[in-house]
């Protein structure tokens, strides 16, 4: 018996191809955990590494993200985010989202999830958002890299100075830029999202004109806050915080995190499965 | 700067391609590479998406009757360096379109250049065309 | 008729020199006039760096796909199932069952060196070596801590990397455990399992690199042969912003029922 991030239970056989979707990922997750310490495939903290440690920590080094973070079990967002309250347009296109948790949860068969039920991209800020696995950070001259775990995504954070673009053509992880607001607090602004992506594993929808903060602020030398700000006047009626000092860890320098890739081929298969319950 | 001109013409006419090749997935198998036809016609859809960013348009064909083709380029990257964009069309759009047609008779091709309400010509800088003609 | 605009538009874009600094968004691929000067014009390689955006421009696409070694019986096989759309075994595109371009599931490695190998950018840590491709949007991590490669491991669509410097200019990786549902390359090349990767990337000055990759896939081929043979990599500008390139499947399946399946012979 596997537990999903669809809030249901299904047995399965369990599967040894660890690029199998997330939803047998997460259960095999809990079967490696005592892994951890191998050199190949580490799937970060599970519930329990996360816990706070006691006494002081290093310091936080200056403008410097740079290492492989871990939000553990709390990353996952399996119901999705308590939303500002919708606009009519957000309302209407919230409805026809039919989620696999959450306040939008269908049974499982009729789940319209484009991530879960197709494998396409999970988009920004979803990534943050939902099945925020590990990710690592990397500075160069003009940029702070992100490289997610999950799908095995990068983003670009241009620190260049660059403007966003006006009247950017939508992608499906945006358009960002980010500058030190001091010398621990790294601030992202991102435009030019895909309204075809959900924000959330609830469903909770987003238009285009979709704003989004980050701040990441590095608190020790292993510990760092992230905090989600969405600013969406066309869906919600007012911004709101979708990650709210998300505490993130810092995991050795030699993990080496395991391959998390949504295959086409491997959510038709799961969602045939699905279809044969009705 | 003659030069120099004349490679921006060309390359605007889609005649030096610079950039890289479109199609690559697959080839040209299911087209008939001997002819080309040119249809006038009215936007259904512009599909800007990969694996091929495609537009439909309502036009009269040869079968004497008006069909709703669907017409492929390549895929968004390599649609922008050419200069195409996502809001390049709307339906609604009166368009001139030169494209090679599929071999089974579909309504279907590959889109060679188009000619948009405004005058203006946008190459997909596919097959080159039968005769390099400059443009007048 | 061309309209003036486009022509100004096009050469400030494409043109100018130093045009992609003003073109800060958006601006994925170098022109060949730029990767011809890197053969030429440049300055002496740093030592053990790869860092920047690399680009091989038109030669990355390979759209035909390679010509590989003969195949054993089990790879002519498995190779004999699969329909490509380019190629010398291409078929119609209603027939194609690619699974990358009809489906969109990970086109894996090392197809994403064989294949669509569009520009992609290097960065270095104390214990990697890192490719950020623009395909896909997809990251690779190469080892560089020591580490042996995993002995049976568990199948990755962009399998388990290693590398290290054979000399100062010369990086030298390792890849094996590659999943055997992707295919090799565009052509409909086959590989097994125990297919082993071997990638040379030879820094041959600071804005050119050549990239030669080696496939050894007994079970597949009767020999190794050459996927790329010093593939030439241009370095861009490092304010280069790659342009999203990510397959989505439900964009495949509108363009399959609008186009591609309409295509089959009658």
């Amino acid at each position: 018996m596997v537990e999903f991030g669809r809030g249901r239970t299904l047995d399965i056989d369990m599967r040894t191809h660890f690029t199998f979707f997330t939803i047998a990922a997460t259960a095999l997750l809990s079967v490696v955990a005592a892994a951890q310490n191998l050199p190949w495939n580490n799937p970060g903290g599970v519930q329990g590494l996360a816990a706070p440690q006691t006494g002081p920590t290093a310091p936080a080094p200056k403008r410097d993200l740079s290492g492989i973070w871990d939000a553990g079990g709390a990353g996952i967002g399996a119901r999705g985010m308590p939303a500002a309250p919708l606009t009519p347009w957000g309302d209407a296109l919230g409805k026809t989202h039919h989620s696999g948790d959450g306040a939008r949860m269908v049974p499982a068969p009729d789940i319209n999830d484009p991530l879960s039920t197709m494998g396409d991209p999970s988009g920004f800020p979803r990534n943050l958002l939902f099945e925020l696995r590990p990710f690592q950070v990397v500075h160069t001259p003009n940029q702070v890299l992100m490289l997610y775990m999950f799908e095995k995504r990068w983003r670009v954070i241009w620190t260049d100075g660059r403007q966003l673009p006006k009247d950017p053509d939508p992608r499906w992880y945006g358009y960002s830029v980010g500058r030190w607001e001091d010398d621990y607090t790294f601030v992202v602004n991102s435009v030019g999202t895909d309204e075809r992506t959900w924000l959330d594993n609830a469903g909770n929808p987003h238009s285009n004109d979709l704003k989004v903060e980050e701040r990441y602020r590095r608190v020790g030398r292993d510990l760092m806050e992230l905090t989600v700000t969405l600013d969406d006047p066309k869906t919600y009626t007012r911004p709101w915080v979708a990650r709210d000092k998300l505490q993130l860890r810092l995991l050795p320098p030699d993990t080496d995190l395991m391959e998390m890739i949504p295959s086409a081929t491997e959510a038709a298969a799961v969602k045939k499965i699905y279809a044969g319950e009705k | 700067m003659k030069a120099k001109l004349l490679g921006v013409f060309l390359t605007a006419a889609g005649l030096l391609v610079a950039s890289t090749p479109s199609f690559a997935h697959h080839g040209t198998a299911s087209f008939d590479t001997t002819r080309d036809l040119t249809l006038k016609g009215t936007v259904t859809d512009w599909i800007w998406a990969n694996p091929h960013c495609f537009l439909k348009f309502d036009a009269m064909d040869e079968t004497g009757t008006v069909r709703n083709w669907a017409v492929e380029v390549s895929n968004p990257t390599d649609m922008t360096k050419r200069g195409w964009a996502r809001g390049s069309f709307k339906a609604g759009d009166q368009v001139n379109v030169n494209l090679q047609p599929v071999k089974n008779g579909a309504p279907i091709g590959r889109l060679r250049t188009v000619t948009l309400p405004d005058g203006s010509t946008l190459s997909a800088g596919g097959p080159a065309p039968a005769a390099a003609a400059l443009p007048q | 008729m061309v309209r003036i605009t486009t022509i100004v538009a096009c050469a400030a874009a494409l043109l100018l020199p130093g045009a992609s600094r003003a073109q800060q968004w958006n601006s994925a691929g170098l022109e060949q006039s730029a990767i011809d000067a890197s053969k030429t014009k440049s300055a002496p390689p740093p030592r053990r760096d790869l860092t920047g955006i690399w680009d091989a421009g038109g030669s990355g696409i390979a759209g035909p796909g390679h010509q590989s070694a003969p195949w054993t019986q089990w790879g002519q096989q498995k190779a004999s199932a699969y329909k490509p759309g380019n190629g010398p075994r291409a078929v119609y595109e209603a027939d194609i069952n690619d699974p990358l371009s009809t489906v969109c599931d990970p086109a894996g490695f090392p197809r994403l060196v064989l294949y669509e190998t569009r520009p992609f950018q290097v960065v270095q840590t104390p214990n990697q070596v890192l490719i950020l491709y623009m395909f896909e949007k997809r990251w690779r991590v190469i080892g560089t801590d020591g580490r042996a490669l995993p002995k049976d491991p568990d199948p990755r669509w962009y399998g388990y990397s290693v590398g290290h410097w054979e000399d100062d200019f010369t990086f030298v990786v390792q890849t094996v455990g590659m999943d055997e549902r992707t295919w090799l390359d565009n052509a409909g090349n086959p590989h097994s399992g125990e297919l082993k990767v071997e990638e040379r990337y030879y820094r041959v000055n600071r804005d050119r690199m050549e990239l030669t990759v080696t496939i050894d896939d007994a079970k597949t081929f009767t020999k190794p042969w050459l996927g790329r043979d010093k593939m030439p990599l241009t370095r861009a500008p490092a304010n280069m912003d790659v342009m999203e390139m990510i397959c989505s499947p439900t964009e495949v399946m509108d363009f399959r029922k609008n186009i591609s399946d309409r295509t089959d012979k009658k």
